[in-house]
């Protein structure tokens, strides 16, 4: 399947062959209310090819053991296909060692942790932390817990009518007391693309550190954390069409060194005594506990499917596939664009005339039509546009143009109940 | 198979177009606030007691079509019942949109314009939409002071 995917694209194929890569995600080929299921909920979570599904059965009907501490064939063969994993990430990121990769439920898990560990032991009261308006809760609230533990003050970067960062007003809020900037990748909610790489090197001139939320992004943009020179990097691997409960923190290395741990347990220590702990090295010292090893070895087969098919391509297709999503979507009567910016993928965020989203959601399902109608976990991006949800369409490089075709006539079909 | 009609009847559709006694009420004996995380659906309720009696009752607020036409439809059946009245007919819509059997001809027939709703139980994640109105009530009833929340 896979070879047909990368001899389709090798063979110069000037056409995308998205008929050979739905053929790899079994879950698309299913009716929902009798209509062939049209997927387009793809920013909460993305469908798993049958590699994935493959690598956590086999995982599960072969070698289930647990790693890094059995001497047994089992145990080797789960901690090298566990490993593997890192190195595909590390790959896949362009991290500079496999040291740099630790291994997490998710996004909100990873954010949590540079928080906590890197947040809490450096920040003093006054120290400032810049956020943006369009953040996901995820990368909201551990900030704010972070800020009443440590008195630190959270700085917020407006965007305007468009979706976009008002990079005039970040450039004012940076200053010596700036100590992290902590700001998403690609919006979930408005689909914007931000200027990471601008934000980091407009941080550093300040010696504040950048998490970077990469959970909307990895899917759909290659990341190159080396060339971004962000100091923290994160993603989910279920939005990357792995597993859920697995993330990946992405850290410097002597960042990482400097921290403590987040938690504590097994695997991250190296002696234990009764009195004193000393801790493993890194990545470990970041993993206590027995991890999700079946959903990290998936998550390694989701990275090898994303990688053969290629980013570039993959960018290409659905670029050319919310354009498309864009020019219909402006002949449907009182549709109003949430998020115009001009760097913008993959989402397509919506109000349609005075029809609530959730109704929407509704007969768009009854058509076999998956979305997501609500606040996507983005209130203050709801609040600025004076809204209280939006109905979202976001694409995957397994969406086709006939799809958006049938979004477009459920939008048809609510307004003629509606209308 | 599901039929849309099913859901979005004409008196749904009609009620969440121009929902009844809509509008902030002046004076009332008792407010209660509804709020449903998963919709964002917020609706305040207002109501006038003569002892038992609901007097008068109206609403405002926003939500999805679902949650306006319950409130509308709720408002309109309730006017003028005892609270126990009232009680009563929240126990029977809510019974025959949580529970998993056929519907007794006799129990629909007693709900009345309610019934339009009924569509809802083939929707799990809308029967929440449905009864935010009915659980404010109950509130309002009690004399609750948080908002209630479907969550």
């Amino acid at each position: 399947m896979s070879m047909n995917i990368a001899q389709a694209l090798s063979a110069g194929r000037r056409t995308f062959p998205v008929d050979i890569i739905r053929a790899d995600f079994p879950i698309l080929q299913q009716e929902i209310h009798g209509k062939q299921l049209a997927y387009l909920d793809n920013a909460a979570t993305t469908q798993k090819p049958l590699s994935v599904i493959t690598a956590l059965d086999d995982y599960y009907r072969h070698y289930n053991s647990n790693i890094h501490r059995g001497v047994h064939s089992l145990s080797e063969k789960a901690t090298a296909a566990y490993e593997a994993s890192r190195n595909k990430t590390k790959d896949f990121i362009n991290a500079a060692s496999t040291k740099e990769i630790i291994f997490v439920r998710g996004t909100t898990e990873a954010i949590n942790l540079v928080a906590q560990s890197y947040g809490r032991s450096r920040l003093k009261p006054g120290d400032e932390i810049i956020i943006s308006e369009m953040e996901h809760h995820s990368n909201i609230v551990p900030w704010q817990l972070l800020c009443e533990q440590t008195s630190a003050v959270l700085r917020i970067i407006p965007i305007n009518d468009d979706g976009e960062l008002i990079m005039e007003e970040y450039g004012k809020l940076l200053n010596e007391k700036t100590k992290i900037v902590a700001i998403v990748h690609i919006s979930n909610a408005l689909g914007t693309i931000n200027p990471v790489k601008k934000i980091i090197d407009m941080a550093h001139a300040v010696n504040a550190i950048v998490l970077v939320d990469g959970a909307q992004a990895v899917a759909h943009t290659p990341v190159d954390v080396q060339a971004l020179e962000c100091d923290f990097y994160v993603f989910s691997g279920h939005k990357l069409f792995g597993p859920t409960g697995t993330g990946v923190l992405y850290g410097k290395q002597a960042l990482l060194e400097q921290m403590p741990p987040y938690q504590g347990g097994g695997d991250m220590i190296k002696i234990v005594t009764l009195k004193k702990t000393l801790f493993n090295d890194l990545p470990y010292k970041f993993e206590a506990g027995t991890p999700h090893i079946a959903g990290v070895i998936g998550l390694g087969a989701a990275i090898d499917h994303v990688t053969k098919t290629g980013l570039a391509n993959i960018s290409a297709w659905e670029t050319d596939l919310i354009q498309y999503a864009l020019a219909e979507s402006a002949k449907i009567n009182g549709l109003r664009l949430i998020g115009t910016a001009k760097e913008k993928t993959s989402i397509l965020s919506f109000t349609l005339g005075k029809i609530h989203p959730h109704d929407i959601g509704t007969i768009l399902d009854l058509e076999g039509i998956a979305i997501r109608a609500g606040h996507h976990c983005a209130m203050p991006v709801m609040e600025h546009f004076k809204i209280p949800a939006t109905a979202r369409a976001s694409f995957a490089f397994y969406n086709t143009h006939a799809e958006v075709d049938r979004l477009m006539q459920g939008l048809d079909k609510c307004l003629e109940i509606f209308g | 198979m599901f039929d849309l009609k099913d859901l979005y009847q004409e008196v749904i559709v009609d009620h969440n177009r121009s929902p009844r006694n809509f509008g902030k009420m002046e004076n009332p004996d008792r407010v209660a606030e509804g709020f449903n995380p998963l919709c964002g659906d917020r609706l305040n309720l207002y109501l006038k007691l003569d002892n038992d009696r609901i007097t008068d009752l109206s609403f405002d607020g926003s939500g999805c079509a679902i949650s306006v036409a319950s409130a509308s439809l709720m408002t309109d059946a309730l006017k003028g019942k005892t609270r126990d009245d009232a009680e009563k007919v929240f126990n029977e819509f809510h019974h025959l949109v949580t529970e998993n059997k056929p519907h007794d001809v006799e129990e629909v027939e007693r709900l009345g314009k309610l019934a339009a709703l009924l569509g809802v139980k083939e929707y799990p994640a809308r029967v929440k939409c449905a009864t935010l109105c009915w659980h404010t009530l109950h509130s309002a009833l009690e004399g609750e002071t948080t908002p209630v929340s479907t969550e």
